[in-house]
């Protein structure tokens, strides 16, 4: 058994299934906004408002948000112990893949915080 | 035919070289790989390679040979090279290299340790011998054949990036031969052992496991099912 403090959860079956789930809600949401979009002739900003405007709308959007942040987290922590490791690096290795890591967190923290103040000022 | 080894001797050699020779081949056979390493060897005594059984038993010669990763003993050279080509052989990739062909499979006995590959039965011992039916025997088809020679973990993209982590196609496949084996008691031991983001779960699911090994077996089912029992298991 591998152990990491920096993975979501610390079960690699938890990571996989998120990574499905939130994969299958990103699907759901680029087909319902691709369908609003082809449905709609005239898409102005007054149709896009009220598309947003809707709670069911938000909601879905929400949710969307926070599956897009847990699928970032779990592609870019992926990538950071692929790539950033000791094999690649040498003793460096550490240092340079928690300052990566820290460094898509934050990202990502402040896209969420950011797509929910969007999505709530609408 | 122009036979291009890497040459690499870490005591002596500051890099590995890729060193060309010249192979007289037989006309009217079409040899082995294997066959062509021993015409090169008597050229050049200090190739250095694995070799034992020559029948694709043993798993010794694992190599890479013209960028595909096969055992030299029962690669033909007509599935290989194309009249006119260059062969050109390589050591398995990923692994250290001890010598020219020979590399050190440390870290990949180490991963295959990992797994328990031995049957765990905590029950008493029948008189005679722990029986299984003839359908329970069946789940082991395609499993139990594995001879260990690292063709398919050597050529994994995720065995060559954690291979101290990710047990690599070998090691599960031989995981699942024993989850699937209707003696074995320890199941939920084993699957425990296995749920953390690195040991299955680095299988992207590529198959160039499936694609080279030697012996026609299938690690990246093997993995799907240990997913799924995993899945059972934990949710």
């Amino acid at each position: 058994m591998v152990s990491r403090v920096t993975n979501l959860g610390r079960s690699g079956l938890f990571h996989w299934l998120v990574q499905r789930f939130s994969a299958v809600i990103l699907g759901a949401y680029m087909l319902c906004i691709l369908g609003s979009t082809l449905l709609s002739p005239e898409m102005d900003y007054a149709h896009w408002q009220a598309v947003f405007d809707s709670n069911l709308m938000r909601v879905f959007s929400l949710i969307t948000l926070l599956a897009l942040c847990a699928h970032a987290w779990i592609g870019m922590w992926t990538v950071s112990t692929d790539y950033l490791t000791d094999l690649q690096l040498g003793t460096r290795a550490t240092f340079i893949r928690l300052l990566f890591q820290a460094g898509c967190a934050l990202l990502i923290a402040v896209y969420m915080l950011w797509g929910i103040q969007i999505l709530w000022s609408i | 035919m122009l036979v291009s080894i890497y040459r690499y001797n870490p005591q002596t050699d500051d890099k590995p070289v890729m060193r060309d020779i010249e192979v007289e081949i037989p006309g009217g056979k079409d040899l082995m790989i294997l066959d062509v390493l021993e015409l090169a060897k008597r050229k050049d005594s200090s190739i250095a390679y694995r070799r034992s059984c020559r029948e694709g038993v043993c798993g010794s010669d694992g190599m890479n040979m013209n960028g595909r990763n096969g055992l030299a003993c029962i690669t033909p050279l007509s599935d290989t090279v194309k009249p006119g080509q260059k062969l050109v052989l390589r050591p398995l990739p990923g692994l250290p290299v001890i010598r020219d062909l020979v590399v050190d499979m440390s870290i990949f006995y180490k991963q295959y340790e990992k797994v328990k590959p031995y049957l765990i039965n905590d029950e008493p011992p029948p008189t005679i011998e722990r029986l299984q039916s003839p359908e329970d025997r069946a789940q082991l088809d395609g499993l139990y054949e594995c001879i260990l020679c690292a063709c398919c973990s050597t050529n994994c993209p995720s065995f060559w990036w954690n291979p101290d982590k990710f047990i690599g196609p070998a090691g599960l496949l031989q995981a699942y031969r024993f989850l699937a084996d209707s003696r074995d008691t320890a199941t939920a031991e084993r699957l425990a052992g296995l749920n953390d983001p690195f040991s299955v779960f680095r299988c992207r699911g590529v198959m160039s496991c499936a694609a080279v090994c030697p012996k026609g077996l299938n690690p990246t089912r093997a993995i799907g099912h240990i997913r799924a029992m995993l899945i059972r298991q934990g949710t």
